[in-house]
């Protein structure tokens, strides 16, 4: 086996634990949109095209309550912009890639293949190039077709499912499930109970301004509360 | 349900923006640092905006007419309780459905 050949299965297997979470998520997003009555094409236009789940959970959530499309779109790149991070942690390692594979790689730029290639580059810096564009592209193998395919099930599947189970509710479980395993820090925390907080007080604004409000405050809590930890710890 | 005209003009830009925020140091900016407070802001996006999408949607659901509604406040809390403590996304959706389901059973 070639060396690129080898870093593609082993970024493939690395990522294989992603497959468990990724399929639940994507039948949920099939079964959420139709029930907000998309239908099977526009599903999957949605996630073919995006290919970001939770600002797609949130862009829908906004539509369904009649947002502005301004801040459907500013939330939903909001939820989207940790991506910034992952494109300038990457882009070290992967810069002296042709411009064609950087191009198709930052469509493919997720949590999942972020998090594992941005390990493997660290611990092998002195992969070849190519092997490293290999790895990321093995590491997306049980995740991006699973996602796509485990969407159109939910889409199908989507209209069967009575009212009594409660899907109203699959979106809230979900985000709540997301940000759980974040609260790892002290200004985690404290931006996340800014953000609740302030949401609930701006509940009363036009719906989907309070968002934004709630979320540049808890952002601004965090990021003020990290820089202060970093002060007291270098001193 | 939800406007089409709005869903058509809202899925391209999504796609367009969400495609540039990727490319952005990947394909053009390439090796420049970015700013330290704009990195530790960063640090706090998803953690920011995810919570203030739900909060007031769990204390006071659409599904019950902005009621209140045990059911769905104990599987929140439930969610949240079991990804902090397993770290597992997974695993918290399950407590939080499991939670739901059974308390909307003892209710009904």
């Amino acid at each position: 086996m070639t060396e690129t050949s080898a870093a593609f299965w082993r970024g493939a297997r690395h990522s294989l634990p992603f497959t468990i979470v990724v399929i639940p998520f994507a039948i949920l997003f099939g079964v959420v949109a139709t029930e907000a009555g998309l239908n099977v094409l526009e599903t999957m236009v949605f996630t073919v095209t995006v290919f970001a789940g939770a600002s797609q959970f949130a862009a829908l959530q906004l539509m369904q309550d009649n947002a502005p499309t301004l801040i459907v779109l500013a939330t939903a790149l909001a939820v989207n912009l940790r991506m910034v991070m992952y494109s300038v942690a990457l882009a070290p390692h992967l810069g002296r890639a042709p411009l064609g594979w950087r191009a198709v790689m930052a469509y493919f730029l997720v949590d999942q293949s972020f998090a594992v290639s941005s390990i493997e580059y660290e611990r092998r810096p002195d992969m070849p190039i190519m092997a490293k564009v290999a790895f990321f592209f093995g590491a997306l193998l049980p995740v991006a077709p699973v996602w796509y395919a485990a969407s159109l099930i939910g889409a199908l599947a989507g209209r069967a499912i009575p009212p009594e189970f409660a899907l109203d509710f699959a979106l809230p479980i979900t985000f709540l499930a997301m940000v759980a395993p974040l609260l790892r820090s002290l200004p985690h925390i404290v931006a996340a109970g800014v953000s609740i907080l302030m949401s609930l007080l701006l509940a009363g604004l036009p719906w989907g301004t309070g968002v934004l409000v709630a979320a540049a405050c808890a952002m601004a809590a965090g990021a003020a509360l990290d820089w202060r930890m970093e002060q007291g710890r270098s001193k | 349900m939800i406007d089409k005209a709005q869903l058509w003009t809202v899925m391209p830009l999504m796609a367009v923006g969400t495609y540039l925020i990727r490319f952005s140091f990947l394909g053009m900016l390439g090796n420049r640092p970015l700013p330290a407070w704009l990195t530790r802001a960063l640090r706090y996006t998803a953690v920011a905006v995810l919570p203030a999408l739900v909060a007031p949607g769990v204390l006071w659901p659409a599904a019950t007419g902005g009621q209140t509604d045990p059911a769905r406040l104990a599987a929140a809390v439930m969610t949240l309780l079991v990804g902090v403590i397993t770290r597992s996304v997974l695993g918290a959706i399950i407590g939080g459905a499991v939670t739901l389901y059974a308390c909307l059973a003892l209710v009904g």
